[in-house]
């Protein structure tokens, strides 16, 4: 407890309590914090006077690790940041290292591609809306949001046999195709879906409390919003119309017809708002991938780069020597770099990758929204009351292993 | 901190060479009208444009590329540092990825940096969310930027030793880590 205005000694603090600043710790083990996020909070009675985000807790150092394995090593470590969206962690990863190399991907990968981010993004909204809701009293939500992920990890599980970590887009396409059967399970949820979506909205939009507690809470304009950085829905929800998807298209997000959704109010509700009519809009592109899905090959054709089926390997020589080679040497990348931003659930998220030549990066660099929208915070936090921090924070959807690699 | 002097006159001694035949995109050939001395060299690969600026002309050259008509690179995506390697000379990078909301194009400003004189000045007061990619770029390089309002470790502990994301700091660090 630091006392910041000198009070003479004739009055006691404790005649007026209010009068005196308090600085404490919100965090690292603070449940609303969704992980371990400390805040150093300077309050003024109820009312925060100041907030400064401690990050670093959960840091492993994974740019270095990056640097010490071969490009396609890389895929594994990048499921691990941003864990509630792994597949939109491996598309972008995948797609500098395939840029580096000039790999043209077949349409069949990259339809999958979108239609297996879609679903990821809908998983980590579900996982957001729940945790948003929990921290503000209805736990209800929480229950249901993860009774409709469960469904779609099942599916993933599916496609690539890990429900959290799946690594399954590879450089030059896909681990493999999807199973038989999979299109069919894929409908099945989407019929089920949208009724699950308007269960959470009459239990979320229409209750009082909780639009007492986030509408007019956290505030930005879309001026600020842009000079701190902020994207995804963060930034739309302050009412600009932004969306890499659509500003610059990659994986043939350029074929589909969605909305890009946005509000004006550039509060916590409006922040709600978007992303429940978001996981709408991924609804409706998930549909169009599955009608665009044709048979075809799902993996480049550059032997040197992407390993041979498995049947190949086993007959034919040279197969077997490529698969060899990339296994253990691994494959040359051109020297150069990228640059490579992709829409993921919570905003930009950007890899920057510097080739020396070499099977190993020299550098990569990713560029996690969630690391740039917790900057944001002291911003959005400023005269705000604690309970707010927490609506705050969740309306931010932050996740700790991207914001600490 | 040492005098900062001007040894970093990369307009003389450019280390990358463009690749033969391609000419500069429309926005580094108007960036090269109307401020040539802020370039010491623009390279077109894979679709990205990247100018090299002196370490001197980068918050003229930020700020003037964010509100210019025709440029309006408002949006700061991302800064990161790069390490050449300890034998390399000048051996830093610093990128800056700039994008526009308005027009949706991007560019990659870089500024490099030798190691006995590793500063630059902060570009925080162009965009705020420079704050925090200032310091991780410090954090994990060493690289100081001068004028930074709180430049401060941000993933690594304060007592930590070195700058972990350097070529010659080993993977696994220097063992025993030790509190004291």
């Amino acid at each position: 407890m630091t006392a910041t205005i000198t009070i003479p000694p004739q009055f006691e603090i404790v005649d007026r309590p209010l009068d005196t600043q308090m600085t404490i710790s919100m965090g690292p083990q603070h449940p609303s914090t969704h992980g371990v996020l400390r805040l150093e909070l300077v309050l003024d009675g109820e009312m925060v006077v100041k907030s400064t985000p401690d990050i670093g807790y959960l840091h492993t150092g994974m740019e270095k690790l990056f640097e010490y394995r071969k490009y396609q090593q890389g895929i594994v470590i990048t499921d691990r940041m941003d864990y509630l969206n792994p597949l939109g962690n491996n598309l972008v990863y995948v797609m500098a290292v395939e840029k580096l190399l000039q790999l043209e991907i077949p349409e069949r990968a990259q339809t999958i591609r979108v239609l297996m981010c879609e679903l990821q993004r809908i998983a980590s909204h579900l996982v957001w809306l729940g945790t948003h809701a929990l921290d503000l009293g209805a736990m209800t939500v929480f229950f249901y949001c993860f009774r409709e992920r469960e469904k779609i990890l099942n599916l993933i599980e599916a496609a690539s046999g890990g429900r959290l970590t799946p690594s399954y887009f590879r450089i030059g396409g896909l681990m493999m195709d999807l199973p038989s059967g999979f299109e069919r399970r894929v409908k099945q949820f989407q019929d089920d879906f949208l009724q699950a979506l308007g269960e959470f909205k009459r239990l979320v939009t229409g209750n009082r409390i909780f639009q007492k507690r986030t509408q007019g809470v956290g505030y930005i304009s879309a001026a600020d919003a842009i000079d701190w950085g902020l994207s995804g829905p963060c930034l739309r929800g302050s009412g600009l119309e932004l969306d890499i998807r659509r500003a610059n298209p990659y994986t043939g997000y350029e074929h589909y017809d969605f909305e890009v959704v946005t509000e004006s109010d550039g509060d916590v509700w409006a922040r709600y708002l978007v992303r429940m009519r978001e996981m709408e809009e991924s609804h409706k592109i998930v549909n169009q991938a599955l009608s665009r899905l044709t048979p075809g090959p799902v993996k480049a054709d550059a032997p040197k780069v992407v390993l041979p089926d498995r049947e190949a390997m086993k007959t034919h020589m040279d197969a077997l020597i490529h698969h060899f080679l990339i296994v253990a040497e691994g494959f040359d990348v051109p020297a150069g770099e990228v640059y490579h931003p992709i829409e993921a659930s919570k905003g930009e998220l950007g890899v920057y990758i510097k080739s020396t030549g070499g099977p190993k990066p020299a550098r990569v660099h990713f560029r996690g929204p969630s690391f740039v929208n917790l900057s944001a915070l002291p911003q959005l936090a400023r005269g705000a009351m604690v309970a707010d921090i927490v609506a705050i924070i969740g309306s931010l959807d932050i996740v700790l292993g991207e914001i600490d690699r | 901190m040492e005098a900062r002097d001007n040894q970093a006159g990369h307009a003389d001694n450019p280390t990358i060479s463009s690749p033969a035949g391609l000419t500069p995109s429309p926005l580094a050939a108007a960036l090269q009208r109307e401020h040539p001395e802020w370039i010491s060299e623009v390279i077109e690969a894979l679709g990205e444009t990247t100018i090299i600026v002196p370490r001197e002309h980068i918050v003229a050259a930020c700020a003037f590329l964010k509100i210019a008509p025709g440029f309006e690179f408002n949006f700061l995506a991302d800064l990161c540092g790069f390490d050449r390697g300890p034998e390399e000379e000048p051996r830093f990078e610093v990128n800056y990825h700039l994008f526009s909301t308005i027009n949706h194009r991007r560019v990659r400003l870089k500024v490099i940096l030798s190691e006995d004189d590793i500063h630059v000045p902060t570009v925080s007061d162009i965009w705020r969310t420079a704050n925090w990619h200032e310091r991780e770029t410090f954090d994990l390089f060493g690289v100081i930027f001068d004028g930074h309002p709180d430049l401060r470790r941000i993933l690594l502990p304060d007592d930590w030793q070195g700058h972990a994301l350097r070529k010659d700091f080993p993977l696994r660090g220097y063992e025993p880590y030790s509190l004291e």
